[in-house]
């Protein structure tokens, strides 16, 4: 049970120094690691990360193709950096949704990331700065990566750097998408999938970090009821449901099982 | 067309939501962090978004019409098969994404 420093979360970060903020203590004292963790971050990334750069492409393309300039691709990539809802926004503002109704898509598309704080390593990452960037772009792919088995020893500047690598193979898969879109004859559908590919390999990629089918079937199950129950608000009531499965299940199996440590008094 | 106030705005707007939703929940969290509840929750939580994500990016799958369905279903199959054999996220994603865009803009092109 060494995955979780229980309550480390908000640990005080000393006070900013005149010349020498917390990073820089820490280079001096981890001696060649800024270099490593860089080099570290781009093997991290090579996987999922990658895959981020063909999804960038297609959205580029879907963004061209509905009728706006390529640099909103960028712009989009750059400053939302949320693929799903992201993917979403180009139907939302091409039909000029009103701003409430965008804001509410994107309180329910990204509400799941509310629960992305219980596991994403944040505590590891130093300096108000670096914390900010880390919860901005603490996307599904940032966090499938850094909470996985391999990450338990990546330290925050490692961190911080995948999330760096991600984006920029997100914007600039975005960016090459758009300016190469209308090349892309418009018969050329179905490049959407691209998101879909995404999800299904970090589904596998974390099952495979805990061999466990029940938790996935319970998801399946609570994803499909949602669909068909609540089809506009089809992730929120997922996850809810995902979420109090999962504490029943706990309660349940609890109740079954006696704790085997507690000595039993007779 | 949407002009570039209202883009800009659309843009502010999504960005404001999404980074509070992705930082806010750690200063309110925070004391819960040690609850063995909350542990045992974020330990299985990673494979059941992932799978409620791919569920959500399928939503719109026509299943009343299964032919329009087949491209799709070709292609998550490719993705799956290309992921358990060779493990290479990129391979998978381009592999799946390949056969999905080749199925759906010529056999199965629907005007």
């Amino acid at each position: 049970m060494n995955s979780t420093p229980g309550g480390t979360l908000s640990r005080p970060v000393p006070p900013l120094g005149p010349a020498a903020d917390t990073n820089a203590a820490d280079t001096n004292a981890a001696a060649p690691s800024a270099r490593n963790d860089l080099t570290a971050a781009l093997r991290d990334s090579s996987s999922v990360g990658l895959g981020l750069f063909p999804l960038g492409i297609a959205f580029g393309v879907l963004v061209v193709h509905a009728g706006l300039s390529w640099w909103w691709a960028t712009a989009f990539t750059a400053l939302v950096y949320a693929g799903s809802l992201e993917f979403l926004l180009i139907g939302l503002v091409v039909a000029v949704a009103p701003l409430a109704q965008i804001a509410m898509t994107a309180f329910l598309v990204n509400f799941r990331h509310v629960f992305y704080a219980l596991s994403f390593p944040l505590h590891r990452v130093g300096g108000r700065f670096g914390r900010a960037y880390s919860t901005f772009a603490m996307t599904d792919e940032a966090y499938a990566l850094t909470t996985g088995r391999q990450a338990r020893s990546w330290s925050g500047r490692r961190i911080i750097w995948l999330q760096v690598l991600c984006q920029v193979y997100w914007v600039a898969g975005a960016t090459a998408g758009a300016l190469f879109g209308a090349l892309v004859p418009a018969r050329l559908v179905g490049l959407d999938f691209a998101l879909t590919a995404l999800f299904v390999v970090l589904a596998v990629d974390a099952y495979r970090a805990r061999r466990d089918v029940p938790t996935p079937a319970l998801a399946l199950v609570c994803a499909l009821a949602a669909r068909f129950l609540f089809p506009g608000q089809m992730l929120l009531a997922a996850t809810a449901l995902f979420t109090a499965g999962l504490l029943t299940r706990r309660a349940l199996t609890r109740h079954r099982t006696p704790a085997p440590k507690e000595p039993t008094r007779a | 067309m949407p002009d570039t106030p209202y883009l800009l705005a659309a843009i502010g707007v999504s960005a404001a939501v999404t980074w509070g939703l992705r930082a806010l929940p750690f200063a309110a969290l925070a004391p819960l962090r040690a609850s063995a509840v909350l542990h045992h929750l974020s330990e299985r939580m990673p494979v059941g978004v992932m799978v409620i994500l791919t569920v959500y990016a399928l939503r719109d799958l026509p299943l009343t019409s299964p032919m329009r369905a087949v491209p799709t279903a070709v292609a998550l199959a490719a993705t799956l098969g290309l992921h358990l054999w060779r493990r290479n996220a990129v391979l998978s994603i381009l592999g799946g994404t390949a056969v999905h865009v080749a199925l759906a803009s010529t056999l199965f092109a629907h005007p």
